[in-house]
């Protein structure tokens, strides 16, 4: 909580129209103050153009916003409590990275000892007076990263920040976020890696073609999925009269790893253990298996129509 | 404010722009100045298109500013080419985001850079004077011009003028570039319009059309850098160009205020 609010991004019937086109339309969510949030949606499905209006860089056609309790239409009173990194890291090139940041630390009056401990904490101490152009992609993240923390935020709104970076710096970025979390900052992150969204965040906002169609609980959305029963018979030989008996019970399953994957109710994997034994068919293991939010995106985001 | 001024002047200070804008100037002012002691006896002139500026007018008290005044052009060249490609360059790297971020108020963070552009344009403004006056002094027993009254008060005065209307001047030519900055977005498209603008289409317009050179906008900052000329007086050219430099600013204000950050 801040201030007695407990939203840190409040977004109601909000619609960005260009000329006839929608680029979000009268999109609804809520994201808790202190949490991690993932942002999610195919390209052109609004995510950026939403990132935008929420800072304040482009106007609203309809409906309201408001950030950390503010209006979106009156940026001057949340952005100094707002760390952001849009659309991936945009410096000087001929500058180096401590005194890129050095601007950005002058232009919002924070100062200047928090740049060398940011530069320390993204791991870029040793690089830090080398020029901007001369930085590799996972470089440049970090740096973006590090300009967005420099307000010592309480929202922190990151677009793409693992864009680029080796398995490694994903990792060392996950950890970052969660100990950011830890401190009490709200952090909203759009990415293409569903995996790490699903790793990170306890909230999640799901857009397609510019209309929100889930923001909850991360849990919530992959509970409502329905699961699968993976099942490995003892004889490999086994896997197709066990398919059979499957399809015969009226459930739809296939190989796959030599494995059968049985679309189910998790409730009826005893059943199906129970007719297995019956068969004459040993189960090595039987296992229900969620889908993963890379699963229940493509699902989402393909399907027609939805909603929350 | 002061924040953006002193952020801004972070990024100009850098040695390659700051050197690099010094050099040109200093080359530029140097150049002229020699010109005008070095052609004195040359029958094709020693000033602009061919002017002839002889011994007796060099010795006057403002003699001292002939070469300082005569760079302005240059100088007002090098100012748009500044200010347009320090404020397209925040479309072209994306960085107008970041600074919107941290200053919000558009207005602000527009009056900051235009201050922090304006300190940069003052210092080479001075340094091209400082250079002019030095080069005037040593060439000028050379070209045997008496600077005997470079010394007097009245020289001091026209130095004084000079340098402020060269300045307003630059910072004239600085805006245009500044707006053309915002309007297009791009360093490249930015300073070759405004320089193919200033230096071919003027001119060309200046050459067919006899009543071009009054409602021109260069020829009008140039003639306030010049303090005046027989044709359009020192009073005319100020107040079009401060005619000019408020329809420009309002527009290109009102543009940026407006304008979506979509990039």
């Amino acid at each position: 909580m801040s201030n007695g609010i407990s939203l840190a991004i409040e977004v109601d019937d909000l619609s960005k129209k260009y000329g006839d086109y929608y680029a979000l339309s009268h999109a609804t969510f809520h994201v808790p103050i202190g949490t991690i949030c993932g942002f999610v949606g195919p390209n052109g499905s609004g995510k950026t153009t939403t990132i935008r209006m929420l800072l304040g860089l482009i106007g609203s056609s309809g409906g309201t916003g408001k950030i950390l309790g503010e209006s979106i239409g009156d940026p001057e009173k949340y952005l100094p409590r707002v760390g952001a990194m849009i659309e991936g890291p945009a410096f000087y090139p001929a500058l180096s990275g401590k005194e890129n940041l050095n601007v950005l630390a002058t232009l919002g009056g924070f100062p200047s000892e928090r740049v060398n401990t940011l530069l320390q904490k993204v791991g870029l101490a040793d690089r830090g007076e080398s020029k901007y152009k001369t930085y590799s992609l996972g470089m440049k993240q970090r740096l973006g990263i590090a300009a967005a923390l420099l307000p010592n935020p309480q929202l922190l709104i990151l677009d793409e920040p693992t864009n680029g970076l080796d398995p490694a710096g994903i990792h060392e970025i996950r950890e970052l976020l969660r100990s950011l979390v830890q401190e009490g900052i709200t952090v909203f992150v759009s990415s293409h890696l569903l995996s790490e969204i699903q790793m990170i965040s306890e909230y999640l906002v799901m857009l397609r073609e510019g209309k929100v169609i889930f923001f909850g609980k991360t849990t919530d959305l992959l509970e409502r999925q329905r699961p699968t029963l993976v099942v490995k018979p003892e004889k490999e030989s086994d896997l197709e009269s066990l398919r059979q008996l499957s399809e015969s019970l009226g459930h739809k399953a296939k190989v796959s790893n030599n494995q059968l994957h049985i679309d189910a109710e998790s409730n009826w994997s005893a059943p199906f253990n129970k007719a297995a034994f019956e068969a004459g068919i040993t189960l090595a293991s039987i296992a229900i298996v969620l889908p993963t939010l890379e699963e229940t995106f493509f699902e989402m985001t393909s399907a027609q129509g939805g909603g929350q | 404010m002061i924040r953006v001024i002193f952020a801004e002047l972070r990024k100009l200070r850098r040695p390659t722009l700051f050197f690099g804008t010094l050099g040109s100037v200093v080359g530029t002012s140097s150049l002229v100045t020699s010109l005008l002691y070095l052609l004195i006896d040359k029958p094709g002139g020693n000033s602009r298109r061919g002017a002839h500026i002889s011994r007796e007018i060099l010795s006057a008290p403002n003699g001292l500013t002939f070469g300082f005044a005569a760079s302005a052009g240059l100088l007002g060249i090098v100012a748009l080419c500044v200010f347009a490609a320090q404020t397209a360059q925040e479309y072209t790297y994306g960085t107008l985001r970041n600074l919107l971020v941290r200053q919000p108020s558009r207005m602000k963070l527009l009056l900051g850079k235009l201050v922090s552009m304006s300190i940069f344009q003052m210092v080479i403004v001075i340094v091209s004077g400082v250079v002019s006056i030095v080069l005037s002094f040593a060439l000028a027993p050379h070209a045997k011009v008496s600077t005997d009254l470079w010394s007097s008060s009245t020289a001091i005065s026209a130095v004084i003028h000079t340098t402020i209307n060269v300045y307003i001047s630059a910072i004239a030519f600085g805006l245009f570039g500044m707006a053309l900055g915002l309007l297009l977005r791009s360093p490249i498209s930015s300073i070759s319009i405004g320089v193919l603008w200033l230096l071919i289409v003027e001119g060309i317009l200046g050459t067919v059309w006899s009543t071009a050179n009054k409602w021109l906008p260069g020829s009008q900052f140039s003639n306030v850098a010049q303090g005046g000329s027989t044709e359009i007086s020192y009073s005319y050219s100020m107040a079009a160009t401060i005619i000019y430099l408020v329809v420009i600013s309002v527009a290109a204000a009102t543009f940026f205020k407006k304008r979506d950050v979509a990039s």
